[in-house]
């Protein structure tokens, strides 16, 4: 059988890959970057690099830089909440997770944006954790009815207690990270299985231009000795916090993240690193940053394919729209960005059910991504040849009459072969009028209803709950609240 | 050689309307060096500097505010503008200090991005946007804690508070910064006007807050508004 070809995208050839590097390294050297956490800039003096004290700009050699890239694993693993299922980050693996902490959901009925509530946070994880394509929960939807302090930790809470999917989530502030790790540790059942069987990702941005703030620091190097993975999220806007040409930003892009994977082995030699981002073609005329912008999307690909030729596993926010509503827009951004995503290789894909430059989440939407994710995934699998011959056995004595429906052929491989939507339209026209002329966002409110109602909570165990939840009412109440909101309807 | 000279000999012989329009045209047309250079003459020429100001480069701003409304011109040309209409003022300030002028403000305003918010780019468009139109503008920076603000607006005996916030997280400072004036008595006394990306018209009604824009050159107008009123009142 001949190999199957792995469809691929790359936009750069290698001189310039190579140019980019070398540029991003030049500046780390010589311009410095700005490390606003002191733990860190003791790390980096204590690497004999030269920190400006006044400033706070600490200034990189590349033997650092390089010697940190050969200690960071060319692969991550991740582990669903029983800790038996493997998923790969590395190599050309993707796995789709939700766009995340969006701070509206889009309400289907009104077609209006509105806070969400733990209500709505729980329906988006129980909708994640059964929709098929998407393998990772994140922490995608930030709960308006528990104050800002514990937005953090209590939607990771949700998200472990609901649903058995490794998650991608995020400090949003300091001392969110010990109550966040503690809930994995309870899930996990110590701080060793944890660090062994890593159940969640951190995400941590740094400040365009060349600048890791003491929040985002400090995640990287708790993160690293507790052995959770850091997904290092660089967000240049081009023209306006990075430069405006793609290759620019690029530069940047890839001079932020190497000092994060620096900050990253130096806390703990060895630990998780993911190369990723949430850069965007900023639009110059309305100041917004479409993430559904053919630029961001090539942007992305190209800081993967560093990412690749440095050995490093990939992160992009793709498979996300700025439309307002599910419409056209919503679709084309969101399939454009999901097919190159998968086709370039990236890794971890955030963007699922987002909308709006990242700010709002649709369970309809997310229900109609993952179809689209769907397609990806059948996309990379390219053609193989499945038999042999091919096909040449199978018109033998071929007559006027012959078909294929009934040929033992056909039922062997097209299960295989293709692919069938539940959502997405293949009906004759005659046949949707008469289910009432219902558009892809009204089939998918009823999908989400049916999904619901069909698969029962992904419940943690109860022992495991009670420690989880033990974790999260301590935070609550060190932060001034008694008691959590009630959960109910839960079935 | 020649051309210096030639450039030179056409400035001497400008009328006191083609140095205005000058002026103008430089603002518009983003040409910083230009801005400046015909400040530096206009001290020179010992020009009536409140009319260099008020019919040379304030009509170029408001000009380059007009092809931004119109979809001319984009967020580059003018932020270029803003700088150079920054440029040009600060090429006459030392002048205006010496003869005691007191150039008429806007108003006088701080601003900055709450604490916990890194993100200050849409912030500087609007301390840049607003410096342009003539307003005294603090800029405090990004992450600023809620007790700098307060600070700084009596220290600097400010008109208008200005709140930046970018993510849900640090937009509900611009609440307690609302409560933190009602509990020393403030409110009055500075003007508050709030915006950023999730912060919208109803928000601001909520919180209290006296103003809001959507961009940069609403922020104008409605602060205009805002001293308008409070000078009312």
């Amino acid at each position: 059988m001949i190999p199957t070809l792995r469809p691929k995208f790359e936009l750069l050839s290698k001189d310039l890959i190579r140019k980019i590097y070398e540029e991003a390294l030049v500046i780390l050297e010589k311009q410095g970057i700005f490390v606003e956490n002191k733990e860190a800039l003791n790390l980096l003096r204590a690497a004999g690099m030269r920190v400006d004290e006044s400033t706070r700009r600490i200034f990189l050699t590349q033997s650092l830089v390089e010697d940190s890239l050969s200690f960071t694993p060319s692969v991550v693993k991740l582990y669903d909440r029983t800790g038996e299922k493997e998923f790969t980050v590395g190599e050309d693996e993707i796995h789709f997770d939700p766009g995340s902490a969006a701070v509206t959901i889009l309400d289907h009925k009104t077609k209006q944006q509105r806070k969400a509530v733990t209500e709505d946070v729980l329906k988006f994880v129980r909708l994640t954790d059964c929709l098929e394509h998407i393998h990772f929960q994140s922490t995608g939807l930030i709960s308006s009815d528990v104050p800002d302090v514990i937005a953090d930790s209590y939607r990771l809470y949700l998200g472990l207690a609901y649903s058995s999917k490794p998650i991608v989530t995020g400090t949003f502030r300091i001392e969110g990270f010990r109550p966040m790790h503690d809930m994995l540790v309870a899930v996990r059942g110590s701080e060793k299985e944890l660090a062994q069987k890593p159940l969640a990702i951190f995400d941590a941005c740094p400040s365009p231009p060349l600048k890791w703030s003491n929040l985002t620091t400090q995640s990287l190097i708790d993160c690293a000795r507790a052995g959770i993975p850091s997904e290092l999220i660089s967000m240049g806007m081009t023209g306006a916090t990075s430069p405006v040409t793609i290759a620019g930003t690029l530069v940047q892009h890839v001079a932020e993240n190497l000092c994060g994977l620096v900050i990253c082995q130096l806390a703990g030699k060895g630990s998780p690193v993911i190369f990723g981002g949430s850069p965007s073609s900023f639009d110059l005329r309305k100041g917004t940053t479409p993430m559904g912008a053919i630029e961001t999307m090539m942007i992305d690909s190209a800081y993967a394919q560093i990412a690749k030729h440095l050995n490093l596993p990939t992160h992009a926010y793709m498979g996300l729209s700025d439309a307002k509503t599910n419409d056209n827009q919503a679709g084309l951004e969101t399939g454009i960005g999901a097919i190159l995503a998968a086709i370039s290789g990236i890794n971890v894909i955030s963007g699922p059910g987002m909308m709006d430059f990242e700010s709002c989440q649709s369970l309809e939407k997310l229900v109609i991504d993952n179809e689209i994710c769907g397609m990806a995934y059948r996309l990379i699998e390219g053609i193989s040849q499945r038999s042999d011959p091919i096909a040449a056995d199978l018109f033998e004595g071929f007559s006027a009459d012959t078909q294929f429906l009934s040929m033992p052929h056909t039922r062997k491989w097209y299960r295989l072969e293709h692919t069938f939507p539940k959502v997405l339209d293949r009906d004759t026209y005659d046949y949707w009028t008469s289910l009432g002329g219902k558009s892809a966002a009204d089939r998918a409110f009823e999908e989400v209803k049916k999904l619901m109602d069909e698969n029962p909570p992904s419940l943690l165990k109860k022992e495991k709950m009670d420690e989880l939840a033990k974790v999260m009412l301590a935070d609550a109440r060190r932060n001034g609240l008694s008691s959590l909101p009630e959960i109910k309807n839960l079935c | 050689m020649f051309d210096e000279i030639n450039v030179k000999e056409k400035g001497e012989i400008m009328s006191k309307e083609e140095l205005l329009a000058g002026m103008a045209k430089a603002v518009i047309e983003g040409n910083k060096e230009e801005a400046v250079a015909l400040a530096k003459e206009a001290i020179a020429e010992k020009m009536d500097l409140n009319e260099v100001i008020e019919k040379g480069y304030v009509p170029g701003i408001q000009v380059a505010g007009k092809l931004w409304e119109e979809g001319e011109y984009f967020l580059p040309e003018l932020v270029t503008s803003a700088e150079c209409m920054k440029a040009a003022m600060g090429a006459l300030r030392p002048e205006l200090e010496k003869a005691h002028i007191d150039v008429k403000s806007a108003g006088k305003i701080v601003i900055g991005t709450i604490e916990g918010d890194i993100h200050d780019i849409g912030k500087n468009l609007v301390a840049s946007i607003l410096s342009a139109n003539g307003f005294d503008v603090v800029d405090l920076g990004a992450d600023v804690k809620l007790e700098k603000f307060i600070e700084k607006a009596e220290e600097e005996k400010v008109d208008l508070i200005c709140l930046s916030a970018l993510l849900t997280t640090t937009m509900i400072g611009q609440r307690k910064l609302i409560e933190m004036l009602k509990a020393r008595n403030f409110l009055g006394r500075f003007a508050v006007m709030v915006g950023g990306a999730p912060v919208s018209q109803k928000w601001a009604d909520d919180i209290g807050a006296d103003g809001y824009a959507e961009n940069a050159l609403t922020a104008v107008q409605a602060a205009k508004n805002l001293l308008k009123k409070m000078k009312k009142g």
